[in-house]
């Protein structure tokens, strides 16, 4: 009875001190701004997976809070956003794609819209290299580099949070890391947050695939002997982490499948980037 | 100057003459094929395209990803360069009918003597790696087994065709060998010691107790072994995966200059689009008749039939391909030595029928099926691996296009995300006025 006791008051305690540092979070809608006269930095390319995926949803509420609590002037498209096009253009199915491009395009022009910040590789790539042959020419980051800039500004602090000397393994992104050459921004937000980076021998330039780019997110896979994110899965486990670090909506959920199905989910947490530097600071 | 000296320079020429005929005939189809494709522009700088091609081509600098098969790789690199200046002399020798003319002409010379010397001497220790490293090759692929070399594309003629080449080496540096140290031996029975080159110096010290004639034979057999394995070479090239020691140059000079991310914008399909969203928008004229992606090798950019003729099937890109690595039928190695074959199988067929000749087949579905293109995840790891800067990404993304828009074949998944793609602009059944949904779960 004691123990339970202690157990409460600390997690009223907690309760209380989190009630504090909590915030009214905020996310300004593009057509709104505009309406009310003004213009945001930022445009925050929310995504598909970011908008409707539960696990993706929960990355997005984090990016949405660092934001929040940098007092950034961003705004989201919201209804206006359509998918960038990148799995219909992957799959060969172009018409789609060009519907979607020149939507969006149409769309992010009429605002004017200079920057573009976005939790999901693959709208990156596609907003960043196919937009501008489009007529799409935009400033565009994806949230690793943008918040390794804001932490070598001194603008965030993510140093002895939550994940001080934890172990956290990285599985690099291929719209990211290979399409991009984006290697560093990810690990210098892991470095950051005083935590242990572990890397497996795959990483970088040779990391594996998850197994849901080009389109295969969307369908089985093709007759083999094993699914891409279960051997990607085991690689990574293989350095025992804590937490497995990733900075895509559709890694994330491939790797979260494979840890589930290696029954490590209660061990390794699959956490993006965005949830790593939100959690560290209990946002 | 004797009768059989006449006799040689004529068989010389001949040899030389047919053998570069030969390969020239081929190399020119070879172009041909390659110019079947479409035009693709390459926007890069003269700057870019050197620095690639030093870099990549002549410095083999994606080679070293993969440290011990660089290494092995680069003796039989340096060592062929090297054997050619060799091939000057012996070259000369042949058309004038003289014997080690650029020895002679630099005996009294002692600079260029000694850089004689010293240049056959390289020439040797090189070789005599190069004859074992070429063993190593060999056992890599048949003893040891690497696994990247034992992938079902790899049966029949691709595996002939790496154990030929590498014969070929064997025979070719036996010849080297057989030819100085005949030579030297000779040398030390005349002047009481060899030319001072090391390797074939002590090979010719143990073959001195031979007669003159017999020693001046095997010299001759070394000498004219050799240039048949070089011209043997050159014939054999444009058909072999070999030809990558050539092709390397230009495939890396026109490296693509986009992030790997990129997919080549389709412009007639950008503007079709653009007039259904915008009435007043009036389509170019320059459009012509829009091809959904590539069906067959005339589709595709001649890039991409440049990297098929490149390849030299190492399979880096296979052993990288998540696809491959998990058992699908997919790999990017097969993709391009398919694209080479379905070429070559369209030149043997004009050949033997005429400018117009057309089977009923198409690299698409005849040699390369949908289940492979399928199970591409467009991961780019093939293409990173690739030491020559080959995109097999390319070709797997213009077949993807035919398959899906041309003949519609398409998995009923893909089918139901392009239709909630159109419905919802979301590749889930979600409605767009949802996509703020998430908000609500933030305070």
């Amino acid at each position: 009875m004691g123990k339970n006791k202690i157990n409460q008051l600390s997690l009223s305690h907690h309760f209380i001190i989190n009630q504090i540092k909590t915030m009214q979070y905020k996310v300004p809608v593009m057509s709104d701004l505009v309406a009310e006269g003004k213009t945001p930095d930022v445009i925050f390319w929310v995504g598909c997976a970011g908008s409707f995926d539960q696990r993706a949803q929960r990355v997005t509420i984090a990016f949405t809070k660092i934001l929040n609590q940098l007092n950034i002037n961003f705004a989201v498209l919201g209804t206006e956003e359509a998918c960038t096009g990148d799995p219909a253009r992957r799959a060969g199915n172009e018409f789609v794609f060009q519907m979607l491009a020149q939507q969006n395009i149409a769309t992010m022009n009429t605002y004017g819209v200079k920057k573009i910040i976005t939790t999901c590789p693959h709208c990156f790539n596609t907003i960043k290299n196919e937009y501008p042959a489009l007529g799409g020419n935009y400033e565009v980051l994806h949230h690793s580099t943008y918040l390794q800039g804001l932490i070598n500004d001194g603008k965030l602090k993510v140093e002895g949070g939550a994940f001080k000397g934890k172990r956290i393994t990285y599985h690099d992104s291929c719209y990211l890391g290979r399409a991009n050459e984006i290697y560093e921004a990810p690990r210098s937000v892991i470095e950051a947050l005083d935590a242990d980076l572990i890397e497996i021998n795959k990483c970088r330039t040779t990391g594996l695939c998850c197994g849901a780019g080009g389109g295969q997110m969307f369908k089985e896979d093709e007759p083999g002997n094993k699914r891409i994110n279960v051997e990607r899965t085991e690689q990574l486990i293989e350095v025992y982490p804590d937490v497995i670090a990733v900075a895509c909506p559709f890694c994330n959920t491939m790797i979260t499948d494979g840890v589930k199905g290696e029954n490590k989910q209660d061990d390794v947490k699959v956490l993006d980037i965005a949830e790593l530097v939100a959690q560290a600071n209990s946002y | 100057m004797s009768f059989l000296t006449i006799v040689q320079i004529i068989l010389f020429i001949g040899l030389v003459g047919a053998s570069f005929f030969v390969a020239f005939r081929k190399f020119k189809e070879i172009y041909d094929n390659i110019m079947l494709g479409k035009p693709e522009h390459i926007n890069t700088t003269l700057g870019f395209r050197i620095k690639n091609m030093l870099l990549i081509a002549l410095g083999q600098k994606k080679m070293f990803k993969l440290t011990f098969a660089a290494l092995l790789h680069m003796v039989i690199y340096v060592s062929f360069v090297i054997t050619q200046i060799e091939l000057i002399e012996i070259f000369i020798d042949g058309l004038v009918g003289s014997h080690r003319i650029l020895y002679h002409a630099f005996e009294n010379i002692p600079f260029l003597h000694t850089l004689y010397v010293v240049v056959i001497n390289f020439i040797e220790v090189l070789s005599l790696l190069t004859f074992f490293v070429t063993i190593l090759f060999i056992l890599r692929r048949t003893t040891f087994k690497v696994e990247r070399f034992q992938k079902p594309e790899l049966k029949g003629w691709p595996w002939r065709d790496a154990l030929t080449i590498l014969a070929f080496e064997l025979i070719l540096i036996s010849f080297i060998f057989l030819m100085n140290g005949a030579d030297s031996a000779l040398h030390i029975k005349e002047h009481g010691e060899g030319y001072g080159f090391i390797l074939s110096g002590f090979f010719g010290s143990m073959l001195t107790g031979l007669p003159n004639l017999s020693l001046e034979l095997l010299e001759k057999l070394g000498w004219w072994g050799h240039l048949c394995m070089v011209m043997t070479f050159l014939v054999y090239l444009p058909y072999s995966k070999h030809l990558h020691i050539m092709l390397a140059f230009p495939n890396t000079f026109f490296s693509r200059p986009e992030a790997k991310g990129e997919i080549h914008n389709m412009p007639a399909i950008q503007h079709e689009v653009q007039s259904m969203l915008d009435p007043s928008f009036v389509v170019p004229a320059t459009d012509g008749e829009i091809k959904f992606g590539a069906k067959d090798v005339y589709d595709l950019s001649w890039k991409s039939l440049l990297d098929a003729y490149t390849c030299t099937e190492c399979g880096r890109c296979t052993a990288a391909c998540p696809a491959n690595q998990t058992g699908k039928k997919l790999s990017p190695r097969k993709i391009m030595m398919d694209t080479r074959d379905r070429m070559e199988d369209i030149s043997k067929g004009k050949k033997e029928h005429g400018p117009d000749f057309a089977d009923n087949k198409s690299l698409l579905g005849d040699y390369i099926t949908g289940e492979e293109l399928r199970a591409c995840t467009t991961c780019n790891a093939c293409v990173e691996e690739c030491p020559v800067n080959i995109s097999p990404l390319s070709i797997i993304i213009e077949l993807r296009r035919n398959l899906i828009m041309e003949a519609s074949d398409s998995p009923t998944e893909w089918n139901n995300i392009f239709a909630n793609l159109e419905n919802n602009q979301a590749p889930w059944q979600f409605s767009p006025s949802d996509r703020l949904n998430w908000t609500e779960e933030l305070n």
